[in-house]
């Protein structure tokens, strides 16, 4: 009896698994989706709306290759292992011809690695991770968001012009915040050699221990903080900073604290004066980025989010590169991402054949207040190709063969 | 000095909210003995809850309303959790009850995102208290001393609620002896009912309350439940004093962690509890465990025997099935059963400890993940083969769990299990920490198999050998002396003493073993996925393993792998639809409900029934 139950459920679910999704009678061209739709809602579903704004767009328009886009997105419960699993069976079973998707960056590069191992093509097209394009690239896979370096080399490029010599930072204790530290440091070194770092805070991601991080922070009295936490971390830590006065008369940088995602739940307590990078959707008066803007908010009610831009550019690229490969087989999308000019909301910007990202870059502004809401002013959009490293510097990150 | 007493103030603060939360689920688990996972969503109701009352309510009068009213209603929504989900398994074997408040949590994350939304939500400033007092200098929040001064009144009306008054004395008799106070007469279900009530409404009161300190987000579950679990068993488990001193003990140390060590952040409130189990082994204020109830709960366990003749043709027929698959499937469902195959390995080792040695180890994902990570980093720092870290892989992970089960079999029950998840905790972040070695949160990628087995095909084979070997050898073990040996121990330590056995031996062989198989797995594991991240160890991946020998049937041989086939099999598909917790949750809460026995258990009480086995093996 034991093992016997044991063996009908495997086939059970072995059968459950073989029924599957039905085929889509309509011949479509299909591209694999895998995010963390549940586990980070608040970013994954302005993406989501973002690709599907496109995909309306570009299939109303006749499609790619003369047939429509179709996006399948599945959900990996924010697991590695679990994405694993579902981009082999959207290539193997759905039918997908190339791979998309994620937020975290681990996840990212789960399926950055099957991608190379597997011979699939994967545009990673929210991770931050640096590793995605230069320590851990491989030939299959491709990034479309400015990585966490380029982001905190536009950050310590404002950080250098002022005078503040005694910095702190402190970022969630993982990954990506050790990275953005990094970068930081590096990048404002390589510009003022004379700067000092004072305090480094490393709070648990998601469980920051803010009155505590403020009070830390504050005893080691530095000129300027450098701050990489987001989400409800950021929000604990622009409130007991404030409260405790802890950003009185300091310059305080933020990586990503201006995208809406974090700057929007944060209200009238949006930390004015911060120098961050974001998106400031509500200030972009003109050309693309503006009608992206006009359309999104027509379509959706709701503004767009960083999400939402991200989302909207993965499609163009996926549609640019499929136009330019004149096919979906593997090897020639590979091939035709080499150097791939796309137009975007942001302006052009081009997947770069040294290391495979693109030159998306990022918007850099102050914080301010207009309608007790956080808006970003005298900000400008920094272009991606000028916050990257030497290609000799990249091409020994990467390793030879790539 | 001024410093010092910010620091101090500061702690104490932090304190506040974590002992609320922290209390309801030690009263909780005093009264019914039902370790809650779900509590952390309470927390999170009442964060939400009160945020919205505090939306329409005005004022400080409204401010202070909207939180004794996120309590109120969280309290009631604890009922109907109560009364829908656990009354009926409160009859079933020790610790079942947990697999039904985990479906709670999912159900609870998307009904939460189904009716707030994604956005997080920043907690509005409580009126009246939004700027900040110089102490000696230093700014100290209005807000933290009101949490200060409010945090005492709780315990202190706690205190009153069961040291004062006749309830009081009836949840405390029932903490000590649950079945003579049922003797005497009292309604044991209204009592659960109430207890229940009061812990979470003391967790809503919680979420609302740290609102001007943080805010509502859809994370917050999770993120404080292993505080709060470290918070009680450092206390002692059903101790509210305890939990008052233990959460000021983690509150005011994680401060100055976080001044004089930034990097501490991770580990030092597991440090801090395996610290105090060991020189403290049932926590600061705690008893010592009246082991499990008069006897066991449920009817007795049947003994085991090995399969009849009819059961091994099926399982032959099936192997061979599953060895035809190639044949006959795509490669996807290949992927696909190698995984499900890995699952029920690393289920069926947990099984092993729990269901036959009656250890329930909280934390068997750190053997799991050691077994990974053991071969990933062989592979990536000596270039050794797939086959030979396949070997290495069991033998690390066996030898991590003999060192910490060396430590933890000096407790016993929930604390010998909040010890494992500590172990399992600390070797989480140490892996995480380590960047440089074990790549940190980025992990370890590409880690391929050697090329013979790098064809979908041929490793569905490799695995499914592995997989099927390992768990037919755990359940000849079951039927060797050792296997007896390991069965006296956990039915009674005493006798099996008296017959010569050497017990906490016994136990610690078979910690290693379980460990060692959950290596194989985990080994199995890195090489099907090509990576391997933290993720393989954190509690989550624990709790996977710990739902699905219950869901499968505790006290039953194959309780692991069935639980595991079947959860990994029903996830497969049900994660394709949007919301796919809300439906998982519930299908897990109808299992449990209609399948007290597990699922392998209930299985053949309905086939015996309908005279589909035979009866004979009855004791």
């Amino acid at each position: 009896m034991k093992r016997k139950t044991f063996l009908k459920s495997l086939v059970g679910a072995a059968a459950i698994a073989a029924v599957g999704l039905p085929a889509l009678a309509e011949d479509t061209i299909k591209i694999g989706e895998i995010n963390h739709y549940k586990r980070l809602a608040a970013f994954a579903g302005p993406y989501k709306l973002g690709i599907e704004m496109a995909l309306e767009e570009v299939n109303a328009a006749g499609g790619v290759l003369g047939k429509p886009l179709e996006f399948i997105f599945r959900d990996d419960q924010g697991k590695p292992g679990e994405a694993v699993k579902i981009a082999e069976e959207l290539m193997t079973r759905e039918g997908a011809v190339m791979l998309t998707g994620t937020i975290l960056s681990n996840v990212g590069l789960a399926i950055s690695s099957l991608a190379a191992e597997k011979k699939y093509v994967y545009l990673a097209s929210e991770p931050l991770a640096d590793a995605i394009t230069w320590s851990k690239g491989n030939d299959y896979t491709f990034r479309l968001r400015s990585s966490t370096y380029m982001q905190a080399a536009m950050l310590a490029e404002e950080a250098a012009k002022t005078d503040a010599i005694r910095y702190a930072t402190i970022a969630p204790n993982y990954a990506y915040g050790k990275d953005a530290v990094a970068a930081f440091k590096k990048a404002l070194t390589k510009l003022k050699p004379e700067v000092e770092f004072v305090a480094e805070q490393w709070p648990a991601l998601f469980k920051i221990d803010a009155g505590a991080e403020a009070q830390a922070i504050e005893r080691a009295k530095p000129d300027a903080i450098y701050n990489v936490t987001f989400g409800g971390d950021l929000a604990k830590f622009v409130r007991e900073g404030g409260t405790r006065g802890l950003f009185e008369g300091r310059n305080v940088y933020g990586l990503l604290s201006g995208e809406p995602e974090y700057m929007d739940p944060l209200g009238d307590e949006a930390p004015e004066g911060w120098i961050v990078t974001g998106y400031p959707w509500s200030e972009i008066t003109e050309g693309s980025g503006k009608v992206f803007v006009d359309a999104y908010m027509a379509k959706y009610d709701d503004h767009p989010r960083i999400g939402s831009l991200v989302g909207y550019m993965t499609v163009q690229s996926i549609v640019a590169v499929l136009e330019k490969a004149g096919s979906t087989d593997s090897e020639a999308i590979r091939a035709a991402f080499a150097d791939l000019p796309v137009s975007t909301p942001v302006g052009d910007i081009k997947f770069r054949s040294q290391d495979h990202q693109a030159t998306m870059g990022a918007y850099v502004g102050t914080i301010a207040l207009k309608d007790d809401k956080g808006t970003l002013e005298s900000w400008v959009y920094k272009d991606g190709a000028d916050y990257t490293l030497s290609d000799e510097e990249v091409m020994k990150l990467r390793g030879s063969g790539n | 000095m001024g410093l010092f007493i910010a620091q101090i103030l500061t702690g104490l603060a932090n304190a506040s909210a974590l002992f609320m939360v922290a209390s309801g689920l030690s009263l909780i688990f005093g009264v019914t003995r039902i370790v809650n996972f779900a509590h952390g969503s309470f927390y999170m109701l009442g964060a939400y809850v009160g945020y919205s009352f505090m939306q329409v309510l005005p004022g400080a009068w409204g401010f202070w309303t909207s939180i004794l009213l996120a309590g109120l209603i969280v309290g009631l929504i604890g009922i109907v959790v109560e009364m829908l989900v656990l009354r009926p398994v409160y009859k079933a074997p020790e610790l079942f009850q947990l697999v039904a408040t985990f479906g709670v949590i999912l159900v609870i994350q998307d009904l939460t995102l189904l009716v707030w939304g994604a956005d997080d939500f920043l907690g509005p400033r409580a009126p009246g208290l939004k700027g900040i007092i110089r102490i000696m200098g230093e700014p100290i929040p209005k807000y933290d001393l009101a949490l200060i001064a409010l945090t005492p009144f709780v315990a202190f009306a706690l205190w009153w609620l069961i040291t004062k008054t006749r309830t009081g004395i009836l949840v405390r008799a029932a903490t000590q002896d649950r079945e003579m106070v049922g003797a005497l007469g009292v309604n044991q279900a209204w009592l659960f009912t109430g207890v229940f009530f009061l812990g979470c409404a003391l967790a809503g009161l919680g979420g609302a309350v740290q609102l001007p300190k943080g805010g509502a987000d859809l994370l917050m579950d999770f993120n404080i439940l292993s505080a709060i679990f470290v918070v009680v068993v450092i206390g002692g488990m059903g101790s509210l004093p305890g939990a008052y001193v233990a959460a000021v003990l983690i509150s005011v140390l994680n401060v100055f962690g976080v001044n004089y060590l930034p990097q501490s952040t991770l580990a030092l409130m597991f440090v801090v509890m395996v610290v105090v189990l060991i020189f403290r082994p049932f926590g600061l204020f705690g008893r010592e465990e009246v082991a499990g109830e008069h006897g066991q709960v449920g009817e007795p366990e049947r003994p085991i025997k090995p399969a009849g003749q009819s059961a091994r043709m099926i399982v032959m027929l099936g192997l061979g099935l599953l060895a035809l698959l190639p044949l006959v499937g795509d490669s996807f469902i290949q992927v696909l059963i190698t995984d499900i195959a890995i699952f029920c390995l690393f289920a069926a080792s947990l099984h092993f400890l729990l269901g036959l040695g009656g250890l329930v180890s909280f934390g068997h994902a750190a053997y799991f993940g050691g077994g990974a990570y053991a071969a990933a980093l062989l592979v990536t720092y000596a270039g050794t083969p797939m086959e030979l870290a396949l070997i290495l892989a069991p033998l690390a992970a066996g030898l991590t769990a003999i060192i910490f089960g060396w430590v933890c079999l000096r407790l016993t029950g929930v604390y010998f299990a909040m010890l494992t998840l500590a172990f399992a905790q600390l070797l989480w972040s140490l892996v995480f920490q380590w960047g440089d070695f074990t790549g940190g949160d980025d992990g370890l990628v590409d880690i391929w198999p050697s090329e013979w087995a790098s064809g979908t095909t041929t490793f569905y084979y490799l695995a499914l050998v592995l997989c099927i070997g390992g768990i037919i050898i755990l359940r000849h073990t079951a039927h060797s002396p050792f296997g007896y040996a390991l069965r006296g121990a956990r039915d009674s330590a005493r006798q099996a003493e008296a017959t010569g056995i050497n017990t906490k031996h016994v136990q610690w062989v078979a910690f290693g073993f379980a460990g060692a198989m959950a290596g194989i797995a985990g080994g199995l594991f890195v090489f099907s996925k090509g990576s391997i991240f933290p993720n393989e160890l954190e509690i989550a991946r624990s709790f996977d393993a710990l739902i699905v020998v219950f869901l499968g049937g505790v006290k039953t041989l194959a309780g692991g792998v069935v639980g595991g086939a079947a959860l990994e099999g029903a996830k497969d598909y049900i994660t394709r639809f949007e919301y796919w917790r809300l439906l998982l949750g519930l299908l897990i809460i109808f299992v449990v409900i209609l399948a007290p026995d597990g699922i392998a258990g209930t299985l053949r009480k309905w086939a015996e029934k309908i005279g589909l086995m035979k009866r004979e093996d009855r004791v």
